[in-house]
């Protein structure tokens, strides 16, 4: 399968198969596209009024010879290992650790409706915490890495629990050969010294939510009283942001309908100085008024391009930031079993709530039917871990034929589930953002890759 | 090859990978947000 488009004056052929990406001029760009419905004579014959015949030839040859090399037009091999993910092993190795049901924001979009997930205010004892940890260990084979995420409601009111955690991990880690990586997620409120300082010497990385200027973050993100968090928490997150150094950080924000220009939110952001930046776009019900719409698509879109083309500007003045949907890695990659099978939830990651239940993953908790054990037990509902394994991309009937889908994976399961009802359904929105997305990422690999290819 | 220049790209390949040493990813908005796509690989055999 290919996929080609053109951005910022290149023209760029994606060979979803092989994960080649290739830069073609404009010739190359239609003999491509002519190739598989046509045979060589069609195509010189389709060419013949605008390029002449050798030149023609000439680059079917280099088509052929790219063809021949795996790089274009390769099969899909990959379909038959994905059938085999069932038998998958049960390994576990990320929990996200749900430690205050909680929260000292009152933010109107918040998915978790104020951290308490539609339940009860809740705190996680140290007991729960320790018996979460044990349990990750236990079920994670052989894995050395292992990934805890402080998640909530907001775990800064629960932070004395989060710190004992970490210093248990801390002390079980060498003996059973594992290496914890922790995450702090946090709005911001609470943060101080001590919560920098230790940060700093213990989590691998801590997520800040902000969502840009100050009358877009003022909206959303307001207290209990409706007063807006902006001026509270920028001065904490800049502080803690330049304590990081090089331990990596990174603001994330959601923008929606009202806020379609959110690329001023990001350079804004910069502003402030902050340089690993996140933004998303809002999943809601349709009827609500900040959904995002069909008319929003094509402004979505062209910020996207904005983005990408700033972001190559400040690169080379030597301010870069990042965007985290434009991180890609083309040479070191994740491997063809990741691509297929995606973030894990319900397998190989599960969240665990204040007290002790696993659900799929964090944007599960609440929802019963998701219930799929809990810390003592383990997973007992094994039907549902067995339909998670196979929630992979070639489980979703929509990614048939997408070219986008090793880069994507499928797709959220969850996002999948509140759009459609299913969990092997597809955001389809979401999925055009993200296949734009994708363009743009891969086109600044380009620029980055070729300077000095304007010819 | 005068018409195409071919970008430097990891070979998808079934005979590597699947260590399962890299980080999860999750591509929801409260979380890491992003897709495979922005991982890197992890396996130190490799
Ligand atoms: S972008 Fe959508 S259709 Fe394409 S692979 Fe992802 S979830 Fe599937
Ligand atoms: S299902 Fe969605 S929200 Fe849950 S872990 Fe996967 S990507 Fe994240």
């Amino acid at each position: 399968m290919i996929h080609q488009y053109k951005l910022n004056g290149y023209n760029i052929v994606l060979d979803v198969f092989s994960g080649s990406v290739h830069v073609v001029d404009d010739l190359g760009y239609e003999v491509i596209a002519l190739y598989e419905e046509n045979t060589p004579e069609e195509i010189v014959k389709k060419l013949a009024d605008r390029y002449p015949e050798s030149e023609v030839r000439d680059c079917i040859d280099d088509v052929e010879e790219l063809k021949a090399a795996g790089k274009l037009f390769t099969e899909d091999r990959f379909k038959p290992i994905s059938f085999d993910f069932k038998k998958r092993s049960n390994v576990i190795k990320a929990l996200c650790l749900h430690v205050a049901h909680t929260c000292n924001l009152n933010c109107s979009y918040c998915f978790a409706s104020q951290g308490k997930y539609n339940g009860e205010r809740a705190i996680m004892s140290f007991e729960v915490g320790k018996r979460a940890l044990d349990f990750l260990v236990e079920n994670s084979g052989k894995r050395r890495n292992l990934e805890v995420d402080f998640f909530g409601g907001e775990p800064l009111m629960n932070w004395q629990v989060v710190k004992d955690l970490v210093a248990y991990a801390r002390s079980i880690e060498k003996e059973k050969n594992k290496n914890f990586r922790f995450t702090l997620t946090t709005n911001g409120v609470l943060v101080d010294d001590e919560v920098i300082d230790f940060a700093n010497r213990e989590m691998s990385n801590v997520v800040m939510s902000i969502d840009g200027r100050k009358e877009v973050h003022d909206r959303f993100r307001v207290d209990y009283a409706g007063r807006g968090s902006y001026d509270n928490i920028i001065p904490k997150f800049q502080k803690f942001a330049a304590a990081r150094g090089d331990r990596s950080y990174y603001v994330r924000g959601t923008y929606t309908h009202l806020n379609t220009d959110f690329t001023e939110d990001l350079f804004h952001l910069a502003d402030l100085g902050f340089t690993e930046l996140s933004m998303e776009p809002v999943v809601t019900a349709p009827d609500d008024p900040v959904a995002l719409t069909e008319e929003d698509f094509p402004k979505l879109c062209e910020q996207y391009e904005i983005l990408a083309k700033d972001m190559l500007r400040r690169k080379k003045d030597g301010k870069p930031i990042t965007f985290y949907h434009y991180m890609i890695d083309l040479s070191h990659g994740p491997c063809i079993y990741k691509r297929i099978s995606g973030c894990g939830s319900g397998t190989e990651y599960l969240a665990v709530t204040p007290w002790g239940d696993l659900y799929p993953c964090h944007q599960f908790v609440g929802d019963e039917k998701y219930k799929m054990g809990d810390i003592w037990q383990g997973v007992t509902n094994t039907e549902l871990r067995d339909e998670f394994k196979l929630t992979n991309v070639y489980a979703r009937p929509d990614c048939e034929n997408c070219w986008a889908k090793l880069y994507c994976s499928g797709g959220c399961a969850a996002n999948a589930y509140h759009a459609t009802g299913d969990i092997r359904g597809v955001y389809e929105y979401g999925c055009r953002l993200f296949k734009k997305r994708m363009e743009c990422a891969i086109m600044m690999q380009v620029a980055e890759n070729m300077p000095a290819s304007e010819e | 090859m005068k018409h195409i220049i071919t970008l430097d790209t990891r070979e998808m390949n079934e005979a590597n990978g699947g260590c399962g040493e890299c980080q999860t990813s999750c591509q929801s908005a409260c979380k890491t947000s992003c897709g495979v796509a922005n991982q890197k690989c992890e396996n130190t055999a490799e």
